[in-house]
């Protein structure tokens, strides 16, 4: 059983020594080739940085759910974009204008009932049409993001508002809103994920449905839930960015499913349900985030960054499963 | 016989896992133009030793003869190459391409540039098809061909090759009397070709019908060969089991308390019809059958996994209907499913969550999971049922198939049920541990519960029921006191033999 614990540990700490890795890497390699006289990592920098994952990240820790529990959503970036525009539209309605800044919190209100709503009608189809969730998603994307265009054509919506500005950029000890909302969200899934029935039953459905079903557990509107929390988190993803920002470009959000896909699968959650962790997700975003980052400072060119990170989901996936599959054999005898 | 070279011979084949001896040492050898049984109970190693002959476990230790030559199988590839074919009990076919490919995957011939040479295909395919006498063609798409005729494209498939040892693994399983007898026919061909078979079966009638020899596998070591000729069933289980069966009751009536359910008349659609029957607390009523007899869709219906077109369900002299299995189980009916590792656990779970699952709702402290709570229903019902794992940390699918089951007994004993229904109670379980789950079994209706145990092994059910339903193609054909049982009576009500109704 020691060889349990031990799987275990590789499993999740795993993607902590990669970024280890890379802190050290980026660090001696940006010295050695002389390619920076700047440190990689000061604490600035890494605030900077969660900052940054922030928007893919609270994506992400939904897609942990989602994913453990068996199924994926693909219309993330769609609902991301819709929310946000969603949020700075409305700021321009006659009585929200009327409102003054006191509109704003119901503007946020509007974009996450948006990102619920959109959760709603992808986690009622899944369940009550059985088709695949990469499919039922799969379409929801697309049209979701149909409706993003439909609302304004190609035209960005803006609405610049100082007092929301403000707060996207305040900050609590050098964190600012994004990067904590960003952690709440890790802080409160994940306690979600380990300590309630919420949580068990959704690793239960994930690892095998029909046990769960034989176990009582309500298995279609569990999933439902869970559909609706990633689309509020897409949606709260929205208002955190954006409330800065102050401007939706329609094409915003594209591919946002796919990197919140990588982290998740990087952090150690397995594409098929069953297993996985918030915490694994938190690495697996802060992973890519620094890949980036890493790769500029040593002075390799931006577009070099998709490449590696392609090249080492596939090389992690690969020892995930030589690890797995050894574990697999022992079991069948 | 003996004095011909053995086309297939194993020598001292030992491979372990961790913390078990799959094989301890198998030795047997096959001579051409024999029918060999292999026999074992299950777990008993019938299957890894098949695959160390497929090439897919490499053994720690031992030899692999074929014709006298010795012979390392790295993989199925090999296997193949060295004339050894497999018939799986389950079919690896691909359905929606025709017969010919299917047989002749991975080497179809070729013109040049790849293009596939179709005529040879087809001809080589119906010259191999007639040889069998089978009813289809080369170009017939296999997912429109019955189970039997799939299995014949199986056999196809060993012949296109120079077979020196074809192993069928359970080959009858799913086969009418009429395709049996073909399947027969066929294996009395590839014998007196000179093919050396290894056949597989838990049927007797079967091993004694076709086979020359017998080897038994017992708990991964080998215990003997007999002739099939000079042995009869008694002998063979002895060696398979290590004692005489023991079909005696063990245990002594019990004071049966008042009915806990009673069905009256229930039927669902094509599965069953018209079952009436009632077991009251305190007892054991055992349901056997063949498979497809229609006793796992009674309890699935108990459960409320499926929806009864007919009939009436009364729980403590009350009717109820069950909708769901939240409702069966709020009710006070549990299910032990068929399948443990597909219906009743969650093997990358723990041994603690996979108990407390159906009832994890009710042990919060606030917004949480109270691990206390859980650690204390784990502990008592691992003592209660001596679950023997290392910790409730550890994961269920690391754990014997006897304490994965009383991982799911236990799951359900703990929501205190009125009804406990299990389903084939010991399949994949160990001697060991299958007494001990029969005296769990026996001793749960001491202690008041209704249970039903549903088995397609008459030992089994002979040895827990205090009364047996015999069913038959969906229909209650008989019941039986355990007073009254005879193994004769038990076998003519679940052929469905006229005159045996009650």
């Amino acid at each position: 059983m020691q060889n349990d614990t031990l799987k275990k540990l590789v499993n999740n700490g795993a993607i902590w020594a990669f970024i280890l890795f890379q802190l050290v890497f980026f660090e001696v390699a940006g010295r050695w080739w002389s390619l920076s006289d700047s440190a990689f990592m000061d604490l600035d920098s890494m605030l900077l940085l969660l900052k940054q994952s922030a928007p893919i990240g609270i994506i992400a820790i939904g897609m942990t759910v989602v994913m453990i529990n068996g199924n994926i959503d693909l219309s993330v970036g769609a609902t991301y974009a819709l929310a946000g525009i969603v949020m700075l539209d409305s700021m321009n309605w006659p009585f929200m204008e009327a409102m003054g800044d006191s509109a704003i919190p119901l503007a946020w209100l509007f974009a996450l009932f948006t990102g619920c709503l959109l959760g709603l009608i992808n986690g009622m189809i899944v369940w009550k049409t059985g088709v695949d969730a990469f499919i039922v998603t799969l379409g929801a994307m697309l049209g979701y993001r149909g409706l993003v265009f439909m609302y304004n054509g190609e035209n960005p919506t803006y609405h610049l508002n100082w007092t929301m500005v403000d707060f996207a950029e305040a900050d609590i000890l050098g964190l600012q809103t994004p990067a904590i909302v960003f952690l709440a969200v890790v802080l409160i899934v994940w306690l979600v994920m380990t300590r309630t029935v919420h949580g068990r039953n959704a690793y239960a459905i994930g690892d095998n449905r029909e046990a769960a079903v034989n176990a009582g557990i309500r298995v279609g509107p569990h999933m439902v839930w869970n559909f609706v929390l990633i689309g509020f988190l897409a949606a709260l993803s929205a208002v955190a960015f954006y409330s800065g920002s102050g401007s939706v470009n329609p094409n915003d959000g594209m591919l946002f499913e796919l990197w919140a896909i990588t982290a998740v699968v990087l952090g150690g959650t397995k594409l098929a349900g069953g297993r996985g962790s918030i915490i694994g997700t938190l690495g697996g975003v802060i992973a890519i985030q620094l890949l980036r980052r890493g790769l500029n400072h040593i002075g390799a060119q931006t577009e070099t960054v998709n490449l590696v990170i392609g090249i080492i989901l596939i090389a992690v996936l690969f020892l995930d499963r030589q690890l797995n599959r050894k574990g697999a054999e022992e079991l069948k005898v | 016989m003996t004095d011909q070279k053995p086309a297939l011979r194993l020598e001292g084949i030992v491979k372990t896992f961790p913390g078990v001896r799959a094989l301890d040492g198998v030795s047997f050898a096959v001579q051409p133009g024999e029918v060999h049984a292999l026999m074992g109970e299950n777990g008993a190693g019938k299957s890894t030793l098949m695959k160390v002959l497929g090439g897919i476990y490499q053994p720690e230790e031992g030899r692999i003869f074929i014709d006298e030559r010795e012979t390392v199988m790295r993989g199925p590839l090999e296997a193949k190459a060295n004339g050894v074919m497999f018939i799986h009990q389950e079919l690896s076919l691909a359905e929606e391409i025709s017969v010919a490919e299917n047989i002749y995957l991975g080497e179809l011939p070729r013109k040049s540039f790849g293009r596939v040479d179709w005529a040879t295909l087809y001809a080589r395919t119906d010259a191999i098809l007639q040889k069998l006498k089978v009813s289809f063609n080369a170009r017939t798409r296999v997912g429109d061909l019955s189970i039997a005729n799939q299995q014949m494209v199986e056999i196809a498939r060993a012949l296109t090759v120079d077979a020196k040892a074809v192993i069928f693994d359970e080959p009858t399983a799913s086969l009418t009397d009429a395709e049996k007898s073909v399947l027969f026919d066929v294996i009395a061909d590839l014998r007196a070709q000179g093919v050396g078979i290894i056949y597989i079966s838990h049927r007797m009638e079967e091993i004694f019908k076709i086979t020359d020899r017998i080897s038994v596998l017992r708990d991964g070591a080998y215990r003997g060969t007999l002739e099939t000729a000079k042995t009869d069933e008694d002998e063979i289980t002895r060696m398979m089991i290590g004692r005489s069966l023991d079909l005696t009751r063990t245990h002594a009536p019990v004071d049966l308390g008042p009915v806990a359910l009673r069905v009256e008349g229930l039927s669902c659609g094509d599965l069953f019809q018209d079952a009436s029957f009632e077991v009251r607390e305190g007892e054991v009523l055992g349901f056997y059958g063949l498979v497809g007899a229609g006793r796992t869709e009674i309890a699935e219906t108990l459960f409320g996994l499926r929806k009864p077109t007919a009939g009436r369900i009364f729980l403590k002299g009350e009717e109820v209907t069950i909708t769901s299995p939240i409702d069966a189980i709020q009710k006070g009916i549990s299910l032990v499913p068929e399948s443990r590792k597909e219906q009743g656990l969650v093997l990358g779970m723990n041994c603690r969550d996979n108990m407390t699952l159906p009832q994890v709702g009710d042990l919060t402290a606030g917004p949480f999971v109270s691990d206390g709570a859980e650690i204390s229903i784990y502990d008592q019902y691992r003592d209660r049922l001596q679950i023997k794992s290392p910790s409730w940390r550890t994961t269920v699918g690391n754990l014997s198939g006897g304490n994965q089951q009383k991982i799911v007994i236990g799951k359900w004993l703990s929501m205190r049920p009125e009804v406990l229904i299990v389903d084939e109670p010991t399949r994949g379980i160990d001697v060991g541990s299958k007494s001990e789950i029969h005296n769990l079994l026996r001793e749960l209706a001491k202690q008041g519960y209704a249970v039903i145990v549903i088995s397609s092994e008459m030992p089994e059910v002979l040895h827990v029921s205090d009364r047996i339903v015999a069913m038959y193609h969906g229909r209650v054909m008989r019941e039986f006191t355990a007073e009254e049982v005879t193994e004769d009576s038990l076998i003519q009500a679940i052929s469905g033999i006229e005159g045996s109704a009650a």
